[in-house]
């Protein structure tokens, strides 16, 4: 017995002894040696952990009081909330409001805002949302082998029958609303309060709803990671091709081919209806794809 | 300047809410509730733009007039312009539809890298995660 506890106690204290050796080796370099992330582990395995978090938290919490001290400061130098005479209502405002409809077409002004006047800031606002897209395909998407899939299927299919009855029956109701909604937001973007961005998310929702309530496979029939690509891709590149039309006809002072049609209608306001289903498309891909992603690494 | 804060209460409480968001960032260690902090100051800034834009006793940005209103072709041929008093600042709203796109796609990007980091250290803590590459680091 007493042995089997000293060839313990040798073999504690020889881990001990790595241990402290590689502490010491550690220890031995100098400051200036130091990489920061040993710097900051230093400070983090030594004793100073909690004295060192208390002083965090305290700066922490003085640095956010000064802030939030001289922002409020400055909201008290604003002028009014409401008031018509405010700086920011300005030219550029009556601009947008005059001319909005002469020019654009589109009788929401903001529409016509963001997608004629300033369409190329909307193509950047895709973009991020493509490049979003695109990054958290590249961390979380799963490149299954053929039997991974098989296997994947038959243990869906174990529990595809026992999907919850109320919500398959409730979403059966929801999600043919809820798409007719998402595209009539979509298609009436100029007209009324809505657009692309609000619309395609609407569609996603919709899109989300099915897949938890019918599971994978009956939502791969007509929704897979090929058509997903498509659509994003071909939605964003024609975005952009017809953004290059209109920015060759307005920079050699050529009148667009496109008309204008009459303010109100349906079919009217140029580009900015099929840009608005471009943009609601892509966004309704993208939704769908980040919750795909996150709940099961593929699309 | 007390009162000052009161007739400015939107602009207030969005200050009041993105500080909220910032001391969520800088104290919490867990990474989640860094990003929830994060979208918390987003939401604070986009208080404050469309309080900016509003104007009482104004609508927004949409035409009063319906179709077939005789008013509507004077406006498309230029011969007549609606009337700015009846509406507020589009210009916010804009900007507001910038910035939520914006947010959405960093707070996926985000839960993405979280994702891969909890695979990788099997925590979220973020103190947990530097000492663990440390001793990883002084293995090799």
């Amino acid at each position: 017995m007493n042995k089997i506890f000293k060839s313990l106690n040798d073999f504690v204290n020889g881990v001990q002894d790595e241990k402290e050796n590689v502490h010491l080796k550690h220890k031995n370099k100098k400051h200036h040696e130091k990489v920061l992330t040993e710097r900051i582990e230093d400070i983090v395995e030594s004793g100073e952990n909690k004295g060192f978090n208390k002083f965090y938290n305290v700066i922490a919490i003085l640095l956010a009081c000064v802030i939030i001290a001289c922002m409020i400061y400055t909201v008290s130098f604003l002028p009014s909330f409401g008031d018509p005479t405010n700086p920011a209502n300005n030219e550029v405002v009556q601009a947008y409001i005059e001319n909005g409809i002469r020019d654009t077409g589109a009788v929401n002004f903001v529409a016509g805002m963001i997608l004629n006047y300033r369409a190329f800031d909307t193509l950047g606002e895709s973009t991020v949302l493509f490049i979003a897209a695109t990054t958290v395909i590249i961390l979380l998407f799963k490149h299954k082998t053929k039997e991974e899939e098989k296997a994947e299927q038959l243990e869906e299919a174990k529990y595809e029958d026992k999907h919850d009855l109320i919500l398959r029956h409730g979403a059966l109701i929801v999600v043919p609303a809820t798409l007719v909604f998402g595209v009539y937001v979509l298609f009436n973007g100029h007209l009324s309060p809505g657009g692309g961005f609000s619309g395609g998310t609407i569609m996603g929702a919709a899109l989300i709803l099915y897949n938890s309530a019918f599971g994978d496979n009956s939502t791969k029939t007509f929704f897979n990671y090929g058509i997903h690509k498509v659509i994003k891709i071909s939605a964003l590149s024609f975005y952009a091709l017809s953004q290059l039309y209109s920015f060759i006809t307005g920079a050699n002072l050529i009148e667009s081919i496109i008309p204008n049609g009459i303010a109100g209608n349906l079919i009217s306001s140029g580009l900015i209806l099929p840009l608005n289903i471009c943009v609601g498309f892509e966004v309704a891909c993208t939704m769908f794809g980040f919750y795909s992603l996150f709940d099961r690494e593929e699309i | 300047m007390v009162s000052r804060l009161f007739t400015n209460y939107y602009e207030t409480v969005s200050i009041i809410i993105f500080g909220i968001g910032f001391v969520t960032l800088l104290l919490n260690r867990n990474i989640i509730k860094k990003i929830i902090g994060f979208n918390f100051m987003d939401t604070a800034i986009y208080l404050f733009l469309a309080s900016k834009g509003y104007i009482t006793g104004r609508i927004a940005p949409i035409l009063l007039e319906k179709l077939g209103d005789t008013n509507l072709a004077g406006y498309q041929a230029g011969t007549a312009v609606p009337n700015v008093q009846n509406y507020i600042n589009p210009v916010p709203s804009g900007l507001v539809l910038t910035g939520i796109v914006v947010s959405v796609s960093f707070t996926a990007f985000f839960l993405a890298l979280a994702v891969r980091l909890y695979r990788e250290y099997k925590t979220l803590d973020m103190h947990e995660i530097i000492s663990i590459m440390n001793r990883e680091e002084n293995k090799e």
